[in-house]
This record gives structure tokens, C-alpha cells and sequence, in this order.
């Protein structure tokens, strides 16, 4: 069993400041319960003796600051997660998004890819993939590296078989891959259309105009702060009009931006620029 | 500890799996209308469709009952219950933050993880109950609840419908109370606040 409360508050913010002093990760507004019971997590997994042998590591080894840096980040995610949602974007938000002759998406946080799949197969389905570049995002180089190869693990394919069937899919979802051994490759003309690249929401600036930004189950771990920063770096990125689409339990609502936007349906945390 | 009259009790902590929703329906009905503290509610359940669950607890009480939300203040007199598909922190500051990290003893939410974070921000200011279920979830959170003072509660395990959860938690621990669902309003109803 993990044991939650070896590294202390204290020694948890020792950390943080580490990190943005040596590498500029700043975590200073994320979620503290979160960081700390991540934090604490990674020192029991690892079995490190002492918390002076935790931060040596790492401030030393870059390898070992990788691991840190996406065993913090919480790299956790499905394909065609909340299926519903998933519904909502095929049916009410690509034909809008099929009107325009380039469709620039930014998945922002995106972990190891699974969204941007899920994504890229619903634009194939609608035939809007061959116009369409899919920006895929994360603070973290190593989750981008797997996502980039599109391997997922072959046991994972029933459950996102049913959840893509139930998001509106027709197709036969093992089309999409070819299994080999225990893993799933995804077909590489999904690939095709998308482009990898480290942005940290809390310091990176807008780097495109998108006509769809989703940032799902990333804005649970920043404190409102940083949450507000964030939603001033979506609306500078989207195109009037654009969407942005949020995760299950995050919301537009109270932040200063809301008033720009016009929530989709009732029931999926998806917005329209209006102004 | 609990019989030190001065001493508040800020939330009350329930966490149960297979079996334990009815032990909570039964409860609330007995609860007073005045009680002034926080009740936050971790059950395991599937993650589909299940937006009743606040609908069905409200049916049995007059407290306020709400789904807990990131960021949101966690305040006395509402009956909070944990979003499918999260793990539901507490933060230093007494609100909630959730997170979509790996399930812990196949669950999401974990109720270790609700209890260990509430243990570390209400001390011993806190009662932490865990109910019937199938599963092991649950017995570390009670161990940091009783570590940080707080007052911990095993539903007895020959009252439960499932007694494994209740089972592990007594391995794991002596708890202040082992208690029969009969007794849970009545006890919570008499907790200083």
C-alpha cells in the first residue's frame, strides 16, 4: 500500500520551488492536495530512502526529472471518454467545422494521445480529416513521444470499442489499428494530420488561432488563478465563433471569459465564442 | 476524544460500496435539520449514467444535497457526494478539488484518498464512517483519519449487507466505534458542531 504522508508539506514546496528554479516547470498553482498526494505517490513507488535522496535525483538526473515531471502530471486518459460528449462534437460541432476550408484544432494537455485519436477518427468519418491539422499539446516531452506513435495497449481496445460505438460510431473500431503482440497501432493516416509539441499552459503563450480548443480533465489540477490565466490564453487562441471543450466537472462559468461565450447544449461542457 | 463536549466536529466523512447506499437512505431520514457540519459521501458506483444519486438523497432529507465541485467551498449543512470518475480531495483550504488519476483498488472515487486529504486539513475535528462493501478501499483513509485524531466508525460487520469492506478496515484498525446502521443518525445527531 502507498504510503500518502512521508513527504511533508514543507518538503513538498521545497520541491515545486526546485523545479522552477532549475527547469522553469512552475507548479506553484496547481492543486496542492493533488501534487502532494502525486508527489507522495512517485517516493513510494520508487522507494526512495529519504527525501534528501528524492530531490537529488531530481535536481541530478534528467532522466529521473521526466518521470517526475509526467508522474505529477497525471498522463491518465481514454479514447472517446464520456461518450456522449463525443456524440455532441460529431453531430452539432464538426459540420459546423466542416464549413471552414482549414480546421485547426488544439488539444491542450492531451497526455499520450488517446483525445486526439478519438478525434482524428470522428474527422475521418465525417471526411473532414484531409482539410484538417490537429495540434496536440503537453508540458511533458515523454507522454508526447508515445502519442506521436499512436500505440496503445491492446487490452484497452474492448472498452474503447463500446465507448466509441456509443458516441455515435458505425464503423468497426479494430479497423482503426492492427494489433500486433499486446499492443494497437493506429492507422498512420490518422497520424498524418497531427503536430506534437511541448506547450506549458502555465508559461507558454498562444502560438495559433484554432477553430476548436479542447483541454479536458486538465483545469481540475490549477487553482483559480492559474485557471483564469488559462481561459485568457484559450480566447486569445480561438477564432470568433471557435468551441472550446472542457472536461465532464469543468466549467466557463464565474470566469471572466464567460461572457464571451454561449454553452453548446445543455449537458456537455462545450462553448462558442460569440464576440 | 469524542466525549469532550468542547470539541467541534467541522465534517462528517462516508465512504461504502456494495451495500451501502441503503444504509445511507435509511440514515438520513433521522438526521436533525439543524445539523451545522459538513457531510461528504464517497460511494463507489458505476460510471455511466447516474445523475439520480442526488435526487434519490435529497427525497430523504431536508439538508441541502449536492454533487461536489472542483474549487468549490465546502460549507456546514450540505451533504456533499463525490462526481463518478474522480477521486474528490480536500484542500488545505477547505474546498474540494478532484482528480482523474488512476483508480485506486479498481475505484474512482477512492475513498482512502478523500479520507487521507480530509484527515490532513480537519484533524481531529473530523468522523470518518465506512460502510458495507466488497472491496479494501476505505481502510487506509480510516488509519489516517485516526492518525490525525479524528473519530473513526466500522459499520458492523455482521449488520452489513456485504461485511468484507467493514472487515478489512478491522484488520487494519481499532476503530472508536463499531456500529450497527441503526445507530449512525443517532450518533451523528448527538456530535458537538
Amino acid at each position: 500500500m502507498i504510503d500518502y504522508k512521508v513527504v511533508q508539506d514543507e518538503e513538498v514546496t521545497v520541491l515545486l520551488d526546485d523545479l522552477l528554479e532549475l527547469y522553469g516547470y512552475d507548479f506553484t498553482n496547481y492543486s496542492k492536495a493533488s501534487i502532494k498526494r502525486r508527489v507522495n505517490r512517485l517516493f513510494s513507488l520508487d522507494r526512495f530512502p529519504s527525501f534528501a535522496e528524492f530531490r537529488y535525483r531530481i535536481k541530478n538526473d534528467p532522466g529521473y526529472l521526466r518521470r517526475f515531471i509526467e508522474q505529477i502530471t497525471v498522463p491518465v486518459t481514454e479514447m472517446f471518454r464520456d461518450p456522449a460528449f463525443y456524440r455532441t462534437l460529431r453531430e452539432e460541432v464538426l459540420p459546423i467545422l466542416g464549413t471552414y476550408p482549414l480546421i485547426r484544432i488544439w488539444h491542450a494537455g492531451c497526455a499520450t494521445g488517446e483525445e486526439v485519436y478519438s478525434m482524428a477518427i470522428m474527422l475521418k468519418e465525417a471526411n473532414l480529416l484531409h482539410k484538417s491539422l490537429l495540434y496536440a499539446t503537453d508540458i511533458n516531452p515523454e507522454v508526447l513521444e508515445r502519442a506521436r506513435k499512436g500505440i496503445f495497449p491492446l487490452s484497452q481496445m474492448k472498452h474503447y470499442s463500446e465507448n466509441y460505438i456509443s458516441s455515435g460510431g458505425k464503423n468497426d473500431f479494430s479497423s482503426y489499428y492492427s494489433a500486433n503482440y499486446d499492443m494497437a497501432k493506429f492507422d498512420t493516416v490518422l497520424t498524418g494530420k497531427m503536430i506534437f509539441a511541448t506547450h506549458n499552459l502555465v508559461s507558454d503563450r498562444s502560438f495559433n488561432e484554432f477553430q476548436l480548443i479542447l483541454c479536458r480533465n486538465v483545469l481540475i489540477y490549477f487553482d483559480k488563478d492559474l485557471q483564469a490565466r488559462v481561459f485568457q490564453l484559450f480566447d486569445e487562441s480561438l477564432d470568433n465563433l471557435g468551441f472550446l471543450a472542457l472536461g465532464s466537472k469543468e466549467t466557463l462559468r464565474f470566469s471572466a471569459i464567460a461572457s464571451k461565450f454561449k454553452q453548446v447544449s445543455a449537458k456537455e461542457k462545450i462553448w462558442r465564442k460569440m464576440a | 476524544m469524542e466525549k469532550d463536549g468542547l470539541k467541534k466536529v467541522e465534517a462528517i466523512l462516508i465512504g461504502g460500496s456494495a451495500g451501502s447506499l441503503d444504509v445511507i437512505l435509511r440514515m438520513l431520514p433521522d438526521l436533525r435539520r439543524d445539523l451545522s457540519l459538513s457531510i461528504i459521501i464517497i460511494l463507489h458506483r458505476s460510471t455511466t449514467v447516474d445523475n439520480t444519486l442526488v435526487d434519490l438523497l435529497s427525497s430523504r432529507t431536508s439538508l441541502m444535497v449536492k454533487e461536489a465541485e472542483e474549487k468549490e467551498k465546502i460549507l456546514p449543512g450540505i451533504i456533499y457526494i463525490a462526481p463518478p470518475d474522480y477521486h474528490l480531495l480536500v484542500e488545505n483550504d477547505r474546498s474540494f478539488s478532484l482528480d482523474f488519476s488512476e483508480k485506486i483498488l479498481y475505484s474512482r472515487p477512492a475513498i482512502d484518498v478523500t479520507f487521507q486529504t480530509a484527515a490532513d486539513v480537519y484533524k481531529s475535528f473530523l468522523v470518518a464512517i465506512l460502510l458495507s462493501g466488497a472491496n479494501a478501499d476505505g481502510s487506509e483513509g480510516l488509519v489516517a483519519v485516526q492518525n490525525a485524531g479524528g473519530i473513526t466508525i466500522v459499520q458492523d460487520p455482521a449488520d452489513a449487507e456485504i461485511n468484507y469492506m467493514p472487515h478489512q478496515a478491522l484488520l487494519k484498525l481499532t476503530p472508536a466505534h463499531i456500529m450497527k446502521k441503526a445507530d449512525l443518525a443517532g450518533f451523528i445527531n448527538r456530535l458537538p458542531f
